[in-house]
This record gives structure tokens, sequence and C-alpha cells, in this order.
């Protein structure tokens, strides 16, 4: 139990929370680079995967991009990057978006084109436009799909933004690369008690949201 | 010759940590979700009570496990267990407990994919409930749970290369040294390995799934 106390002692140390490279900023550094990650994920996936649903045709390369996009390991891509473009943001964020892709393309595709093609009719015959079948009856019938995808790729960048500190970048992942320097194990689990803490409670925040966004008529009970 | 050799050894490595978890992590989720899916063939209609509440429980918890990080029960785990972080039984565990998280639910939604009516038909011809469920409920399930498996395959392979950050060695051994050596091509050459594995295996399964349901009508 030598080590949890060592990990208790440095929680409740309040220099191990705060200053630059503190708990908090570390933290606060995680979350930016997550958030940089998803936002650049989302804007390139999300409308594709939605548009592919929408016209119910080309589900195949999705699934394949997808498919392919997951086997390609996030940690060469990372290393391939940063020899290839340097030190830096770009290289780690890059590897990044190209993980969170494949969760939230397939995320939007399944959502919107699961969506019951007699509902879709059925706007279609009441004249709405196709944008507006898009925007009022497919969106929010997919949404809690959608946020499927997009709960699945937050979970999957938080975990990996850790491995952006080996390329001596911050995040809660410094800690872990720091602590294994110096054979420090108690550190090493205090980072990735932390890594595990932020998912939890990022993914309980998206079940809120998600929650929150769904139209009550979709979680009816058959 | 020494490099093929290297990259021989770590493929090994690579596969023997990313199969294993795979084959143990399925053999545990499949009575789990079976037990979560709750008793189908008698009175097929809705679920409520009870049935409903294990399915909720069993169902978020793997969902829980899902959200820590991988990397996160690699470091974890050693408290429990009592290994060493780099122990391959560490890794395996780890991964196992991950595999688990993913596929309860694929599971799940495998047994519920089976029609209730089948089951049915089964017990009037006499099935019992053991000869039912390896006859009938588990063929039956075995696309909609493929599709999980290869789901988790792929991302298990693609997860195993982290390990190398703290020290496990895999073909993820071939990116941290690469970085550290200034060797782009080692690097290319574990992506390629590594995508290799993964399309390969993926394959297997998808093959596997297909023999194993003759019955389904191919495009």
């Amino acid at each position: 139990m030598n080590v949890l106390e060592q990990t208790w002692k440095w929680f409740a140390d309040p220099a191990s929370w705060t200053g630059a490279g503190g708990i908090w900023s570390r933290l606060v550094e995680h979350l930016g680079y997550s958030g940089l990650v998803l936002l650049i994920a989302a804007v390139i996936a999300l409308p594709v995967g939605v548009l592919v649903g929408h016209r119910r045709s080309g589900g195949n390369v999705v699934v394949g991009v997808a498919g392919a996009l997951r086997a390609l390991p996030t940690l060469g891509l990372l290393t391939l990057f940063a020899l290839w473009i340097g030190l830096g943001l770009t290289a780690p964020v890059l590897a990044l978006v190209l993980l969170a892709i494949a969760p939230l393309l397939t995320g939007a595709y399944a959502g919107v084109s699961a969506v019951d093609p007699v509902v879709v009719d059925a706007a279609r015959a009441q004249g709405l436009t196709e944008w507006q079948i898009l925007t009022r009856v497919e969106l929010p019938v997919a949404v809690p799909v959608i946020f499927g995808g997009i709960r699945n790729a937050t979970l999957q960048v938080i975990a990996t933004v850790t491995i952006m500190a080996y390329i001596d970048l911050g995040g809660l992942g410094r800690f872990l690369i720091d602590g294994l320097a110096v054979r420090d194990y108690s550190r090493m689990v205090a980072s990735m008690i932390l890594a595990a803490a932020l998912a939890l409670v990022l993914d309980a925040v998206l079940a809120g949201a998600q929650k929150l966004l769904s139209s009550p008529g979709l979680s009816k009970e058959d | 010759m020494g490099n093929l050799s290297t990259v021989g050894h770590l493929t090994w490595l690579h596969l023997l940590q990313s199969v294993l978890p795979v084959v143990l992590g399925t053999l545990i989720s499949i009575p789990i979700a079976r037990f979560a899916a709750g008793r189908r063939a008698r009175g097929a209609g809705g679920r409520r009570g009870a049935g409903r509440v294990r399915r909720g429980v069993v169902v978020n918890a793997a969902a829980l496990l899902y959200t820590v990080p991988s990397l996160a029960l690699f470091v974890l785990l050693p408290l429990i267990l009592g290994t060493s972080i780099t122990s391959l039984t560490n890794v395996i565990v780890a991964l196992t407990l991950y595999v688990v998280a993913m596929m309860v639910r694929s599971c799940v939604d495998a047994f519920e994919s089976v029609s209730p009516e089948v089951l049915d038909a089964g017990t009037a011809m006499g099935y019992r409930p053991l000869r039912a469920f390896f006859g009938i409920e588990l063929p039956l399930s075995v696309p909609v749970m493929a599709a999980g498996l290869r789901v988790a395959l792929v991302s298990n392979i693609s997860m195993v290369s982290v390990g190398a950050v703290i020290g496990i060695q895999s073909l993820g051994t071939l990116f941290t040294d690469g970085l550290r050596r200034d060797l782009m091509a080692e690097i290319v050459v574990g992506i390629l390995a590594t995508v290799v594995l993964a399309l390969v295996l993926d394959r297997l399964v998808t093959w596997s799934a297909a023999a194993l349901t003759r019955w389904q009508v191919r495009a």
C-alpha cells in the first residue's frame, strides 16, 4: 500500500496542484489539446457522415475508411509525424484527428442512415425540402447515435492525449512520462487516476447533454 | 537480417497481446451478456422489471470500464495484481478487461438480435436450455457478435502499441525506438506491420463468421 500512500500524499500536497507544472495547468492543457483535436475532427467527419447517411449510398466507403483509420496505430502516426514535421503541436494533433475521425464518421453515418425511411418519405410527402428533411427530421432523430460517436471519440482522444507528453508536450501524461523517467511509480499512478477521472467526468457530462438534446419521443420503450 | 528477426519477434509479441485478450475477453463476455440479455424464450414480449434492471447494470458497468483509458489500466492494475507494469500477465489482463468492456455490449445486442419466435420453436421441438443455447441462440447471434469482435480486435491491435510508451514490448517499440534514433523507416515498418496484422486478423474473423453462418444469403 506504500504506492497508494505516496500517491495520496502527492495529491494532498497543495504544491502538486498549482504552478506551471501543477495538476490544474496540466488539466487545462489536456482539455485544450483534446478540444482542438475533437473540433477539427468533427468539422471534417460529421458533415461527411451526415451527408452520406442522408443520401443512403456510399455507406460501404464510410465503413471501409473508418475501419482503415481504426487500424492505424496512433502512436506510430504520432512519432512519424513528429520526425517529419518536427516537435510541436501540429504532429500530435494531426495523428489524433485521424484517430477521432473514425468514431465520429461512423456515428454520424449510422445515426442518419438508420432513420426509418418511412418517416423520411412522410416528411418528403408533406413537402419538406431535402435540407428541411435533414435538419428537422433526420438530425433530431439521429441525435442519440451521433452523440454516441462523439462520446466514443472524446473517450479515445482524452485517453490518447496522454501520450502527447511522450514528445515533450504537456497534458496529464506529463506526470506519467516524468514519473517513468525517475522511476516514481506513485506519480505514474496519480497521472493515470487523473486521466481516468477526467474521462469519467467528461463522459458523464456528454451523457447528460445527450439526454437534454434528444427528443423525448425517441426514448419511448416499445 | 538482425532487423528482420527483431520485427518478427515484436510481431509475435504484438500478436500475443492482441489476440489472447480478444479471445479471453470474448469468452468472458458471452456468459455475462447472456445473463444480462435475460430469458427471452419464455414470454417473448417486452422486458420489464428485474430483467431490465439487470441489463442496465451490466451494460452500464461495461460502459464505465470502457471509459478508463487503456494506458491507465496498464499502470493501475499492477497495484491489484502485484506484477510489474511490463509483465505479460499485466498487459494481457488489462487488455482482456478492455475487450470485455467493448464486447459485453455487442454480445447483448447479438443475443437480442435472435428472434424470440425461433427460440420458442426450439423449445417446442424439445430443445433443453443448454442445447437451445449452443444449437440455436449462439449460432444465430454470430453475425452481430462478429461485427463487435472486428471492432474490438482492430482497436486492440492499435492499442497494444501504446504500451511501448511505458516500456511494454510490441510493434509499438519500433515507434519509440524510431523516434529516439531518428529513424523514419523503422516507424514506417512498424505502422505497416501493424496495419497488415490488423487486416489479416480482420479477414480471418470475417471468414470464420461466414463459415459459421452458412445459412446467410450473401450479396
